[in-house]
């Protein structure tokens, strides 16, 4: 499948000298010119290019905030303030790295889901799907330590309790705290430290979607049939055509994130952000960014401590295992009548234990908490293995090609449109 | 080498492999001491530096402001203690509490000084996660935390919620009836 058809071959005399020297633009063109892409993508696929561009919003809006951020316990506060008041186009540059991390975690999250519907994470794609969940613990990893950047109430707190939680650790936990604080509790080092660090994860982050990216390029992509690509017929050419839609969605997305930065600022942050950490007074109502509730639910729905903090670890890791958890040999949901009920379901709980987190911790939202946590791991433990064996799959469409075109007469009775991925065929 | 190909070939002794790996494990030996030398000052240098320790010295504490029922905030080493009077009826009623019906169970005379049954001093931060529960509420006469709802009584054990233990008490001492030292416990003899 990675026998690219068309190799590169340069033209000038420069790129030939180049070539022979260092490959790089042979490299390119096999990954992102000719590399084949089966045919029948929908828009559910053009958000790896998406994550790709707050990747690089991120980190350049994040450099340059850098220049004016003093990360001190007495300093912070004022600089945030000093990047919105004075610095020309620092509310800007601010407003776009908040909410590009929330915008970065939508986007993720859709990329997860979108994985776990069309059984993106089964073989021989495992390697790929695990790296792409190391990549979403060094986002939290990286978001989190931002959040506590600005030295806000919120900021304080959250870093306070996060600390909390790694101190559940049995035997190490409190020579992890004392060694993440720098002192005796959170402070003036531990800011310097966090700043420190959550300009160190981004270039992690980079570094494993580099290989994120390597390994996509060996097994190829997954696509709505799950199967993969029989002829060359059944792919096109990444440039134009997945190219174009990739940028096409990039800029539609960008319009929801210049809303947000233009428009509702703030909406995502808490307004206890904007008063200056004060260890002697926690927010009336803690809670941590929205993309972390449903985390923060099952942290809570748990009556221990330590249980607590080990499921909600659990609920992260328990993704890298999907692949075989899954016992179905079908990738697709949309060929899979039973356990697409239950994938409905599953995103259904885990938006209702993001409602759940940002509630508070009492009466009724524990007991629910409590159900919704069970069917997040039962999901997962149970559900997976047990529907893959028992369910009959649809049949399968002979090829992506017939799946597009609809020739052959076969019922393939898939219940889907399929209806964004038709636009290629037109220009074969 | 002439007399150690000689020795191996003579087959008496040791395969010809042992040197090798002899070298191979002293290298490999060699190669984690030298790394765990290297690591070490990098992790040690997030400890808390000599200032911060410095600056965590005991501090002594004022009880004459403090009135009856009264909770005062204090700072020591960056944590949050509280010092708090308790009322006569408090201490009554925290004395009438089984033990029984706490789940990190704590004798009254275990939470305050002997002879100094009015005065508390505990971290105020709350032990499940660290946020600070506010006083003078829930049921127990002591403190509710806002963030996952556990909740203390007037002498600082966990009645209700997800902190697994009582708020701890930091090491502190009478100098006089009316002024305490945090950061250090009697002398023994006295």
């Amino acid at each position: 499948m990675s026998a690219h058809a068309n190799a590169y071959v340069p033209k000038s005399r420069v790129a030939k000298w180049f070539e022979a020297r260092l490959p790089i633009l042979g490299l390119v063109h096999s990954s992102f010119v000719a590399f084949p892409v089966p045919r029948n993508l929908n828009y559910f696929w053009t958000f790896g290019a998406i994550l790709m561009a707050f990747l690089g919003i991120q980190i350049v809006t994040g450099v340059w905030l850098a220049m004016h951020y003093e990360p001190s316990a007495t300093q912070a506060f004022n600089s945030v303030e000093h990047i919105m008041r004075d610095v020309n186009y620092g509310w800007l540059l601010r407003y776009a790295h908040a909410n590009g991390a929330s915008m970065f975690f939508v986007a993720v999250y859709v990329h997860i889901f979108r994985a776990l519907y069309y059984g993106s994470y089964k073989a021989p794609r495992e390697v790929l799907y695990i790296l792409g969940v190391i990549i979403y613990l060094l986002m939290m990893a990286t978001a989190f330590l931002g959040y506590t950047l600005p030295w806000g109430q919120m900021s304080f707190w959250g870093a306070t309790v996060i600390t909390n939680i790694l101190a559940a650790i049995p035997v190490v936990g409190d020579t992890i705290q004392s060694l993440l604080w720098g002192g005796y509790s959170v402070g003036n080092p531990t800011i310097n430290r966090f700043f420190s660090l959550h300009y160190l994860l981004p270039w992690m982050i980079v570094g494993v979607v580099v290989l994120h990216v390597w390994a996509l390029h060996v097994t190829g992509q997954n696509n709505p049939t799950g199967i993969p690509i029989k002829s060359s017929k059944d792919a096109v050419p990444f440039t134009p055509y997945a190219t174009i839609k990739d940028v096409f969605a990039v800029v539609v997305f960008m319009i929801l994130f210049a809303w947000f930065i233009f428009y509702q600022p703030n909406y995502l942050g808490h307004a206890d952000n904007y008063v200056p950490a004060n260890p002697a007074v926690t927010p009336a109502h803690i809670v941590p960014e929205w993309y972390f509730l449903p985390f923060y639910a099952i942290l809570r729905a748990v009556p221990s401590k330590l249980g607590g903090v080990i499921l909600m670890f659990s609920a992260v890791l328990i993704l890298a295992l999907a692949p075989w958890l899954d016992t179905s040999r079908v990738r697709s949901c949309n060929y899979r009548p039973i356990y697409r009920q239950f994938f409905w379901l599953f995103l259904a709980v885990t938006v209702i234990l993001g409602w759940l987190g940002a509630k508070p911790p009492e009466g009724g939202y524990v007991i629910a908490s409590q159900i919704c946590t069970f069917y997040y791991f039962a999901h997962f433990l149970l559900v997976m293995p047990i529907v893959g064996l028992i369910e009959t799959p649809k049949a399968l469409p002979g090829s992506i090609l017939e799946s597009v075109t609809g020739p052959g007469k076969q019922v393939s009775g898939s219940g889907m449109p399929a209806g964004a991925a038709a636009a290629p065929t037109t220009k074969g | 080498m002439a007399n150690t190909s000689a020795a191996a070939s003579t087959g008496t002794a040791a395969p010809d492999g042992t040197r090798r790996d002899f070298m191979f494990l002293a290298t490999g030996a060699g190669l984690a001491v030298g790394v765990g030398a290297v690591a070490w000052p990098f992790v040690a240098s997030m400890a808390p530096d000599a200032a911060t320790i410095a600056a965590g010295a005991p501090i002594d504490v004022d009880l004459t402001p403090i009135t009856d029922g009264q909770i005062v905030n204090v700072f020591w080493r960056g944590k949050l203690i509280f010092v708090r009077k308790l009322t006569e009826k408090e201490v009554t009623d925290m004395k009438a509490i089984p033990e029984g019906q706490l789940s990190d169970p704590a004798p009254f005379g275990a939470r305050v000084k002997k002879g100094h049954d009015q005065w508390l001093v505990v971290y105020g931060n709350c032990t499940h996660l660290g946020c600070v529960p506010i006083g003078h509420q829930g049921n127990f006469e002591g403190w509710a935390c806002p963030c996952h709802g556990s909740q203390f009584d007037a002498v600082g054990r966990v009645r209700r919620g997800p902190a697994p233990i009582n708020l701890p008490i930091p090491p502190y001492s009478f100098q006089t009836d009316a002024k305490i030292r945090i950061g250090e416990e009697a002398k023994a003899a006295a």
